[in-house]
């Protein structure tokens, strides 16, 4: 961790697990993965899609959508075990003391009120003020997210903005309580490239000021680059390598991150596709035991194909991966083995 | 807007002249009007002399023109079978109807609406399932079957309320009411729920449909990220965009409860409009049928504005296109 290990870190994950239980047997979805934020931090995640990052975020705010359900593990929010609340406590942390932020501002505000009056009952829901006094935080609040003239906008219905436009308006929506965390699923994708940079920009500006702690879900690589203090990679449900962020993107430790980072598309360029490995993720009915990873790995040895790797320590960073374990990877194996 | 309004006014009044030229069809050509009018023994004489002086040799445009203009004026001329005006009779059964379908809708959205917000919000609760079983039996009883039914438990068996007829009735004006007695308050309630009942599961069902697909929309999501209550979720954000297709379907089903009082009324002996259009259908009495058939497409038309003009209550999205420009920027 950078900001020094000795501090309460802001958010623990320990072990998580998500499960979906189907009829042909119980899916895992997120796998054992540990991570914590320290106040003011901003953690990448990245990875590709269905690696169980927006699980991961989702089941962080107490979320998940059944019958999606945590099955082990733990989630402690300042020293506070916050993954097994009843449902109404929980409510009162989330936009309180943990705002989120999703993929598409087009559709996450309701186009039946006024953006004023979704902000007064947020506002309203988590702070003890009156009607008039939530409604000039909202306008303060705008201004802050750059809407120009926020005192008259602040009547208008969503649909009177632009994507861009709401999507400030979304994040004034996840600071209404001024809480100590955001998790923000791909805040950008469904926006257009030319707009992205600044939202990811005004979020990043925002944070620093409030000194707001960011979990940033997303599959561009320029974002993390440019944003992010670490970076967690995810592959097939797992965390795949975890550390500072220049390491993490320089000198990568794990095969699947520097494969990840291959190529890395300037900010902005959106690329769905971000590696340069051969094959495709597994799905989740059919992850390979042993490393998930092992099908696609140029490294894979024997140990990789039957035994599974903890996170450990790999030069700055921390990866899954036996090639830093003291017995390496036993022998190495050809891909037509490795894929037998 | 206001083109809106107007645009809505000429369907409205097309819509009406079209009815128009059905019930003038009705009223002119189906069976002879004279023959319903007069004895078997009348001579062809006399026969003659009553059609010249009702204008029925006259050009049939005219006779339309005729027609149109005096309905306009609420005058259908006079009852085949009482020799009444129609005007009046319909007039006198209009207040029995209207309380009843009133009462009827009544029931069918305070118990529906309520009813699907929860099968909707519990889907999978058994209770949800009950209500949706009970809701297909609903939905497949004839209504005729429904009033029997209860007629036989609580007029026949529990003798609590009244089988037949309005109970007592107040008149206020021309108006007659069964709101301000007792008995008539409790003669409307099988009616009301036999009238009502189809309409209530169809309404349940309507917005549970609504609720399950509002539940899934990411701004429910996010409104659930910033922690607003339950109460605040379920019954603003949710239910509130359930109300376009809700109103839809209230306005035209309010429209039906009307046209369908035939039936209960007459199972309940309902002294309304319904009872007395099933009378004139066995006489052949054909200008109380025409104006009936006016009338009902009067409503329906009314019913339909009215509809509209809450949708812009209810849509920002329709009230400011053409208003407010979508602001852009970045
Ligand atoms: N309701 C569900 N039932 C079964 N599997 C699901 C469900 N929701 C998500 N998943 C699976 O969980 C995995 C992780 O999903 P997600 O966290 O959305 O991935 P990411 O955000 O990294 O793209 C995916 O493989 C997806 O198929
Ligand atoms: S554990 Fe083996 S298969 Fe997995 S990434 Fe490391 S070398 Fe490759
Ligand atoms: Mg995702």
């Amino acid at each position: 961790m950078t900001a020094g290990s000795n501090q309460t870190p802001l958010l623990e994950v320990r072990n998580l697990r998500v499960e979906f239980p189907t009829r042909r047997g119980t899916l895992v979805a997120v796998d054992d993965v540990s991570f914590s934020i320290a106040p003011g931090e901003v953690l990448g995640v990245v990875g590709e899609s269905g690696a169980g990052k927006s699980l991961t975020g989702a089941a962080i705010i107490g979320l998940l959508e059944p019958p999606g359900r945590i099955a082990g593990g733990e989630v402690l929010l300042e020293g506070e075990r916050i993954d097994n609340l009843p449902y109404e406590r929980m409510r009162r942390i989330r936009g309180a003391r943990i705002g989120a932020i999703f993929q598409d501002p087009l559709t996450s505000l309701n186009p039946l009120y006024s953006i004023g009056r979704q902000l007064v009952e947020t506002i309203q829901t988590h702070l003890p003020l009156s009607a008039a006094e939530a409604r000039k935080r909202a306008i303060d609040l705008l201004k802050e997210v750059g809407i120009p003239a926020a005192e008259s906008r602040i009547d208008h219905y969503p649909h009177q903005f632009s994507g861009g436009m709401r999507q400030r308006v979304v994040i004034a929506l996840a600071l209404c309580a001024n809480p100590r965390l955001i998790v923000a699923d791909e805040p950008t994708t469904a926006l257009d490239v030319s707009i992205q940079a600044q939202i990811i920009a005004l979020l990043k500006r925002l944070c620093r000021e409030h000194g707001t702690a960011v979990m940033l879900v997303t599959h561009d690589m320029g974002v993390i680059a440019e944003t992010a203090d670490r970076v967690a990679v995810m592959y097939a449900g797992r965390l795949a390598e975890i550390g500072p962020v220049r390491d993490v993107v320089k000198n990568a430790s794990h095969p699947y991150t520097r494969g990840l980072m291959g190529s890395i598309p300037s900010l902005g360029v959106r690329s769905e596709r971000l590696t340069q490995i051969d094959g495709a993720m597994p799905r989740l009915t059919a992850i390979p035991t042993g490393c998930a990873f092992n099908p696609r790995c140029p490294e894979a040895g024997q140990r990789c194909t039957v035994e599974r790797p903890d996170l450990m320590p790999a030069g700055v960073t921390r990866a899954a991966c036996w090639l830093y374990a003291p017995g390496g990877v036993g022998a190495a194996l050809t891909r037509e083995a490795a894929n037998a | 807007m206001l083109a809106f309004v107007l645009r809505r006014l000429a369907q409205s009044v097309a819509v009406l002249l079209t009815v128009g030229v059905v019930a003038f069809f009705m009223f002119r050509y189906v069976g002879d009007p004279i023959n319903a009018m007069v004895g078997q023994d009348t001579s062809l004489q006399e026969r003659d002399e009553l059609r010249q002086k009702l204008g029925l040799n006259d050009p049939a445009p005219i006779q339309f023109l005729r027609f149109i203009g005096n309905a306009a004026q609420g005058k259908f001329g006079l009852s085949y079978r009482t020799s009444e005006p129609v005007g009046r009779m319909i007039l006198e059964r209009m207040p029995a109807t209207l309380e009843l379908s009133f009462c009827a809708a009544m029931f069918s959205l305070l118990v529906g609406v309520p009813m699907g917000v929860y099968t909707g919000l519990y889907p999978r609760h058994w209770s949800s399932k009950l209500l949706q079983a009970v809701s297909l039996i609903g939905v497949s009883l004839p209504t005729f079957l429904v009033g029997i039914l209860l007629i036989l438990v609580f007029a026949v068996f529990l003798r609590l309320l009244p089988s037949f007829g309005r109970g007592e009735t107040v008149d206020i004006g021309w108006w007659s009411t069964n709101f301000l007695t007792t008995k008539g308050l409790l003669a409307l309630i099988m009616p009301s729920i036999t009238l009502g009942l189809f309409q209530l599961t169809l309404i349940m069902r309507l917005v549970r449909s609504e609720m399950l697909e509002v539940m899934r929309t990411d701004f429910i999501k996010f409104a659930r990220a910033r922690g607003l209550s339950n109460r605040a979720i379920n019954f603003g954000h949710a239910l509130k965009n359930t109300l376009v297709p809700v109103i839809t379907i209230a306005g035209l089903q309010l429209g039906a409860i009307i046209a369908f009082a035939v039936v209960t009324e007459t199972v309940f002996a309902w002294p309304g409009m319904g009872q007395l259009f099933i009378q004139s259908v066995q006489f052949a009495d054909i200008p109380v049928m025409a104006a009936y058939l006016m009338l009902i497409a009067f409503l329906f038309v009314v019913i339909n504005v009215i509809v509209d003009l809450l949708y812009f209550l209810v849509d920002p999205r329709l009230r400011s296109q053409g208003g407010a420009a979508r602001v852009s920027g970045h």
